[in-house]
């Protein structure tokens, strides 16, 4: 059984975030972690190489530093990594994003594809339905819960107010959450292999049945218009009612305004 | 593709079990606003699901001028292929100029993989929608779609366009946009559409429905935290907290004195030796302040603050500060929201 785990490396966004000119984010500057929905996915795969013996390879795309989440995932027990790096795929979109990862994923075999629900950065949830959709195989998002049956994956599916479990036959794609479960620690021979370990570094050239027109900012389909910092929060204001119910009245009204209720 | 071709704002009116979810509504209140920006008016909302046409009335009342029903037993329980192909199917037919969808579970699964199958472009999660120009300086493209997103853990606000693919699609935040006020008696034109749903490989099989809320609280996932701290006086007073989350659909969280008391169990705690959370709102209520609790929830968008000490250091981080007693003030805020949700179920 073949795994492919997509990650990414996101800015922690506990920190600060910086931008560019152009107004897309300056990664380079900030500080980096594997995004924690794709770590619960790397887990998940590694558990069906625990189980199964599956072969574990992780894809993640971005700037030569990405290596450090690859190296990472080497730590804690995956076999192959690949980074897919070019100048022409920067400033990509979700779009863009996803037909350049089903790009590399088509050179691979795979019986399951992994990927976060969301990075932490961008929040979208879009990248792992979009691949699925590329590659024209199933794709089985939200993940609690996933299992092997034969040639099927079997997924416990999130909603807001229930779950579905769900059936896909393989190859299909799975988006993972965070509750799927804890990722284990790199171990100390884990971290000597994982610099031990060849990555394997993919450009442009190395994309299969993808246009030019799909990739990077120019195959974007969305475009920043604006982004700025959020505005620093002011001091707030406090309130001394007469009465309890006209403090519960103050705390309603402002609910209401911002639409809560 | 010509992009003048797409015409008229187009939301999806998800349904599940035969209700409409809140927040299609709230798309209709603001796709009537967009579109009286426009040229088309019409706003088309597009029903998919199996034996659904009963739902028709209640769409039209807050805003549709017309619902295409797709109709099919595939599509009795969600599932990401049939809906893909319906929805994908009404967009080539009707060639919306904009298609707005919620972002809940099903929406933030279904939007992408529509936008990657129709190959346009989708923004996800926006809390603002305009029609605008683009770009905002010397704009060569004109009335599109604004959409505003907040973006990096909350750290930013981006604007985002889609001019040269149509739909331009987003996907909307539950809750942030208004419905309109229900117009009595409104009907809507009413199209039925074959799809041509086909069973394919990609397609599932949902083997069971589980019915429930989620078991254990994730208080750093949670979008509203009612947090109580020493000042809730015991155990057993936290009830009057649980009844206000109950009805605004937060979750119970706490601070250290908490859980140092043996309250409430550690799982709950906010603070620098807890949690960190970010939730959009923060009630503080019973939280003196301390820096090291206020270090794991400063970063919340609205912070709420309810203590009787109106030298309590959490009036400095709150965005609201209400001085009066939380044992009045809480259980009266609770019965005011109660008493909406009363009143909008029956609208």
């Amino acid at each position: 059984m073949k795994v492919v785990v997509c990650v990414k490396q996101v800015p922690d966004t506990k920190g600060g975030v910086k931008f560019k000119p152009d107004g897309t984010l300056d990664r380079a500057a900030m500080l980096a972690i594997m995004n924690p929905d794709d770590k619960a996915g790397l887990e998940a795969a590694l558990r069906l190489k625990d189980e199964y013996g599956a072969e574990v390879t992780v894809v993640t795309m971005g700037l030569p530093k990405a290596e450090a989440v690859l190296r990472e995932a080497f730590a804690m027990g995956a076999d192959k990594g690949i980074l897919v790096t070019d100048r022409v795929l920067g400033g990509a979109d979700t779009w863009a994003t996803s037909s350049t990862i089903a790009g590399a994923l088509r050179n691979l075999d795979y019986d399951l594809i992994i990927t976060g629900r969301q990075a932490i950065d961008g929040d979208t949830a879009q990248v792992g339905p979009q691949i699925s959709e590329h590659l024209g195989i199933p794709v089985i998002s939200y993940a609690e819960d996933l299992k092997i049956e034969g040639d099927s994956v079997i997924v416990k599916r999130q909603f807001e107010d229930r779950y579905h479990i769900v059936k896909a036959k393989m190859p299909c794609l799975v988006t993972a959450l965070s509750e799927l479960n804890e990722p284990r620690y790199m171990t100390p021979g884990g971290i000597f292999d994982a610099f031990e370990k060849e990555i394997t570094v993919w450009g442009r050239a190395d994309l299969k049945d993808v246009e030019d027109s799909n990739l990077g900012l120019k195959g974007s389909p969305t475009q920043i218009a604006k982004a700025s910092d959020k505005v620093a929060k002011g001091k707030g204001t406090v309130y001394t009612p007469d009465s309890d119910e006209e403090g519960a009245e103050i705390v309603f009204g402002i609910l209401k305004d911002k639409h809560f209720i | 593709m010509s992009l003048e071709e797409y015409k008229g704002v187009f939301i999806f009116a998800q349904q599940v079990d035969n209700v409409i979810t809140p927040v299609a509504l709230e798309l209709l209140g603001k796709a009537k606003e967009l579109a009286s920006n426009l040229e088309t008016k019409e706003v088309t909302a597009v029903l998919i699901g199996y034996q659904v046409e009963g739902l028709v009335d209640r769409l039209a009342r807050y805003g549709a001028d017309r619902v295409i029903v797709v109709d099919d037993p595939a599509l009795k329980d969600y599932r990401t292929e049939p809906y893909t192909q319906a929805l994908t199917a009404v967009i080539k037919e009707f060639k919306p100029e904009i298609l707005l969808v919620g972002a809940t579970a099903i929406g933030r699964d279904l939007g992408p993989r529509v936008s990657s199958r129709i190959h346009t472009g989708l923004t996800a999660d926006c809390t603002k929608l305009d029609i605008g120009d683009f770009p905002l300086n010397n704009p060569t493209k004109f009335n599109l779609l604004l959409m505003t997103r907040p973006a990096f853990g909350g750290n930013t606000i981006a604007t985002i366009a889609c001019p040269d693919f149509r739909p331009q699609m987003a996907t909307v935040r539950p809750g942030v946009m208004q419905k309109i006020t229900p117009i009595e008696g409104a009907k809507a034109e009413v199209i039925k559409f074959d799809a041509g749903i086909i069973e394919n490989d990609k397609y599932t099989q949902i083997l069971e429905i589980i019915k429930e809320k989620k078991s254990v609280a994730d208080i750093s996932a949670a979008k509203i935290l009612v947090s109580g701290g020493r000042g809730v006086g015991s155990p057993e007073n936290f009830k009057i907290l649980e009844d206000l989350a109950e009805v605004i659909g937060g979750t119970v969280s706490c601070s250290r004195a908490v859980v140092d008391s043996g309250w409430k169990p550690k799982d709950l705690q906010v603070g620098q030796t807890g949690q960190t959370v970010r939730p959009q709102i923060y009630f503080a209520i019973g939280i003196s302040g301390a820096i090291q609790h206020v270090a794991g929830m400063e970063e919340s968008d609205l912070i709420i603050a309810i203590n009787k000490d109106e030298n309590a250091p959490i009036f400095d981080v709150a965005d609201i500060g209400i001085v009066g007693d939380l044992n009045k003030v809480v259980p009266a805020l609770t019965k005011k929201i109660a008493a909406d949700l009363a009143a909008k179920t029956q609208a």
